[in-house]
C-alpha cells in the first residue's frame, strides 16, 4: 500500500509536467494544424531561464548566511517563475512570427520541417560554448548545470510516503495554471474567439475574429506554461541541460495525442495518466523499459480509441 | 517481348552499374584514400534511407516517423549473423568471396527481418491516420530501441562491436541503385499507381476498388525492408551497432531529406540525400557551429522554396527524356519533343 501510494505521489509529480508542456502542444495544434515540434525545446529554454534568471536576482541557496527568509523567497521564486514564463511567451511568439506564419498557407508538412529546424536551432544552439560572458554566460554550452534552489526542500513523511514541499507546490501551481486555462478557454472572448478559430479558422476570419493576434496569443499562452513546467521540473530535478527538453517534449507530446490532440481537457488528462502509467509499470516491472512505456500505452490506447481519449473521430465525407 | 523490354528495364541499371562500380571500388582503392569510402558510404546508406523512406512518406502519403527503428532492426540482424558466421569459410571459396557470400546472407535476413517488422508497424495505419500515425511509428520506433538496449545477447546500451568489415562501395552502390530502380518502377507499376490514388483520396482510391490497407501495409514493408539493408551495410561500414545509432533523431533526419528534396520525388530525394550528407561534411570545420547552421538552412530552405528543391517531379520527366510518341501534344512532330537522347534514356536509365 505504502509503495503503491508513492508511485502515486511520483506518477502525479511527472504527470502534471507532463500536462503542462501537452497543453501547449494540444493548443498550437488546435489552432494551427501543426506540430509544434520546438515545443519541447521551449520547455528546456524555459529551464535555463529561470537558472539565468536566479542568478540576476541573486537567489540564495537556504544553507547560505543569513539564510534568505519567507518573504525573499518568496518573492523571489515568483519573479524567477513569472520572469521565465514571459521570456519563453516572447520566444514563443517570434517562433510562430517569424517561422510558421510565413507557411501557414502551405503544406503542413512544410510547417513542421520549420519546426524541427527551429528544435536543432534551440538545442544546439544553447549547446554552443559562451559567448557572453557577463552579466550571464550564455549560450550555457553542453555540460549539465545545477538549477538554484528556489526554495527551501521540507521532506514529510505521510503514511510512510515520502512527500517534499517541491511536490506539494508543483502540483498546485500546475492545477491553478491549468485551471486557469481553463478558465480563459472557456470563459473569456480570447478563449471563445481561440476555439472559433481551431474550429475553423477561415469562418472565425470572416465573422470578425483577428486569427493572426488569436494564433500568436496561443503561441505565447503555450511557451509561457511550458516554461512554467520546466521551472517547476527544475526545482526538484536540478541537473538541466541543452538537451533535456527532447525527450520531455516527445513524451508530453504522447500524452496530448493520448487525450486526443486539440482537446484541453484530454491534454490534462493525458498528462497524468502517462505520467502514472510510467510511474506504476516502472515501479512494479522492470524500469529499464520506462521510455517504452510512454509508447506502448499510446499505441493501446490509439488501438481501441483512434483518436485519443477525448478526441471526436471526424467521418470522412467525399 | 514486352515482358523481355520490362525485365531489360529493372536489370539494365545493374548491367551498367555493377561494373562502374567495380572500377570505381578498385580505383579508390589503388588510391589508398580512406577517408572518401566511410564518407561515400554514408552518402549511399542516406540514399538508400530517403529513397525508401519516399516510398511511404511521399508516394502513399502515410506519414511515417519510425525509419530508425527499421535501420536497428536489419543492423542488428545482420551484425548477429555475421558475428555467428565470423570464423567460417565455405571450403570450395576463397576467404574474401566466402565472407561476401554470407555477408548477402545476411543482407537479405535483414530486409526480412526489417520488413515483418514493417508489418508489425503498418498495422496499426489501418485505422489512423496522419498525425496519430506519425507519432505511433515513431512510438515503435523508439520501443524497438528500448527493447534492444534492454536485451543481453544485443550487447544492452552497449551494442555489438567488433562486426567485420563487410561493407564495400560496390554494396552501397548497388543497394542505393536497388532502391532507386525499385521505386521508378514501383511507381510505374499497378502497385504504385495505387499508392499514389491512396496518398491523393484514400476514400475515392477505395470507392474504386483500391485495397488501401492491403495496399498500404505492402508499402510500409517495402519502405523497412530496404532501411533494414541501410542499417546492415552502416553497420558493417563503421563496424558497430549501437542503439544510439538509431535514436529518432535519425528518422527526423531522413524525413528532413525527401522533404527537403519535395516529397515524392525519387529525383529529389537522391539529391537531397547527397547534398545534405556532403553539406554536413563539408560544415565540419565549422565544428559545434555545424548543427546550427544546418538548422538555420533548414528554416531558411523552407521559408523559400516550400514544395522543396524538386517539388513532386523527377529527372525523366524533363523533356529531354521523353520519347516524342509519349507526349499527346507531340503525336504532330515525331521526334522534335525527343531527339536522339530520347531511346536510351527513357527506360529506368535516370538513375545517378
Amino acid at each position: 500500500m505504502t509503495e503503491f501510494l508513492q508511485h502515486l505521489v511520483n506518477g502525479l509529480s511527472v504527470g502534471t509536467i507532463y500536462a503542462l508542456v501537452a497543453l501547449g502542444y494540444t493548443m498550437v495544434y488546435g489552432v494551427l494544424k501543426l506540430i509544434n515540434f520546438a515545443h519541447g525545446d521551449v520547455y528546456m529554454v524555459g529551464a535555463f531561464a529561470g537558472y539565468y534568471l536566479s542568478d540576476l536576482v541573486g537567489v540564495r541557496p537556504p544553507w547560505a548566511d543569513p539564510p534568505p527568509g519567507a518573504g525573499e523567497t518568496f518573492v523571489k521564486a515568483t519573479i524567477v517563475t513569472m520572469g521565465s514564463m514571459i521570456i519563453c511567451g516572447l520566444l514563443g511568439y517570434l517562433i510562430e512570427r517569424f517561422a510558421y506564419r510565413p507557411l501557414r498557407h502551405q503544406a503542413r508538412l512544410t510547417a513542421l520541417i520549420t519546426a524541427i529546424g527551429v528544435s536543432f536551432l534551440l538545442e544546439f544552439g544553447f549547446q554552443l560554448s559562451p559567448l557572453v560572458r557577463s552579466p550571464i554566460e550564455f549560450p550555457p554550452g553542453p555540460s549539465p548545470r545545477v538549477f538554484p534552489a528556489l526554495l527551501a526542500r521540507d521532506g514529510y513523511e505521510v503514511l510512510g510516503v515520502n512527500l517534499s514541499n517541491y511536490d506539494i507546490i508543483g502540483l498546485l501551481v500546475a492545477l491553478g495554471l491549468m485551471l486557469g486555462l481553463q478558465w480563459i478557454v472557456y470563459r473569456t472572448r480570447f478563449g471563445t474567439a481561440m476555439r472559433a478559430v481551431s474550429f475553423d479558422s477561415q469562418v472565425a476570419g470572416l465573422m470578425g475574429i483577428p486569427v493572426n493576434r488569436i494564433i500568436s496569443w496561443t503561441f505565447v499562452l503555450g511557451s509561457a506554461l511550458a516554461a512554467a513546467a520546466g521551472i517547476i521540473n527544475a526545482v526538484s530535478r536540478p541537473r538541466i541541460e541543452p538537451l533535456f527538453g527532447l525527450m520531455a517534449g516527445l513524451k508530453a507530446f504522447v500524452a496530448a495525442v493520448l487525450g486526443g490532440i486539440g482537446s484541453v481537457p484530454g491534454a490534462m488528462v493525458g498528462g497524468l495518466v502517462l505520467g502514472l502509467a510510467e510511474e506504476y509499470v516502472a515501479g512494479y516491472t522492470d524500469s529499464s523499459y520506462r521510455d517504452a512505456i510512454a509508447f506502448t500505452v499510446l499505441i493501446l490506447v490509439l488501438l481501441v480509441r483512434p483518436a485519443g481519449l477525448f478526441g471526436r473521430l471526424t467521418v470522412e465525407k467525399v | 517481348m514486352t515482358f523481355l523490354r520490362q525485365l531489360l528495364r529493372s536489370f539494365l541499371p545493374f548491367l551498367v552499374g555493377l561494373p562502374l562500380l567495380f572500377a570505381f571500388h578498385e580505383a579508390l582503392r589503388a588510391s589508398g584514400s580512406q577517408a572518401y569510402t566511410l564518407l561515400l558510404t554514408t552518402v549511399g546508406v542516406n540514399v538508400i534511407l530517403a529513397v525508401s523512406l519516399n516510398v511511404v512518406n511521399g508516394a502513399t502519403g502515410q506519414f511515417s516517423l519510425g525509419h530508425a527503428g527499421f535501420m536497428a532492426v536489419g543492423a542488428y540482424t545482420s551484425a548477429k549473423i555475421t558475428l555467428a558466421l565470423a570464423g567460417l569459410q565455405l571450403s570450395f571459396l576463397p576467404v574474401a568471396l566466402s565472407d561476401q557470400l554470407f555477408f548477402a546472407l545476411a543482407l537479405a535476413a535483414a530486409m526480412a527481418v526489417a520488413g515483418l517488422a514493417g508489418v508489425l508497424v503498418g498495422l496499426p495505419s489501418l485505422r489512423l491516420r496522419g498525425d496519430y500515425l506519425a507519432i505511433v511509428t515513431l512510438g515503435f520506433g523508439e520501443i524497438i530501441r528500448s527493447v534492444i538496449e534492454n536485451m543481453k545477447s544485443l550487447g544492452q546500451a552497449t551494442g555489438l562491436s567488433g562486426l567485420p568489415l563487410r561493407t564495400n562501395l560496390v554494396w552501397v552502390g548497388a543497394g542505393a541503385l536497388a532502391t532507386v530502380v525499385m521505386a521508378r518502377r514501383l511507381s510505374v507499376s499497378t502497385q504504385g499507381r495505387a499508392l499514389f490514388a491512396i496518398r491523393e483520396d484514400e476514400v475515392a482510391a477505395e470507392a474504386m476498388g483500391v485495397d488501401t490497407t492491403g495496399y498500404k501495409v505492402r508499402a510500409f514493408v517495402i519502405s523497412a525492408a530496404y532501411a533494414g539493408l541501410a542499417g546492415a551495410l552502416i553497420s558493417h561500414a563503421i563496424l558497430l551497432a549501437t542503439p544510439r545509432m538509431f535514436t529518432f533523431v535519425r528518422s527526423i533526419e531522413v524525413v528532413v531529406m525527401i522533404v527537403l528534396g519535395g516529397l515524392g520525388s525519387i529525383t529529389g530525394s537522391v539529391l537531397s540525400a547527397v547534398v545534405l550528407t556532403l553539406g554536413l561534411e563539408a560544415l565540419r570545420e565549422f565544428q559545434a557551429y555545424r548543427m546550427v547552421v544546418y538548422a538555420a538552412l533548414l528554416i531558411a530552405l523552407m521559408l523559400l522554396r516550400p514544395q522543396g528543391i524538386f517539388g513532386t517531379h523527377e529527372l525523366w520527366d524533363l523533356k529531354l527524356f521523353k520519347r516524342g510518341g509519349r507526349k499527346p501534344t507531340a503525336a504532330g512532330g515525331p521526334g522534335a519533343a525527343g531527339g536522339p537522347a530520347a531511346p536510351g534514356a527513357a527506360g529506368a536509365g535516370g538513375t545517378p
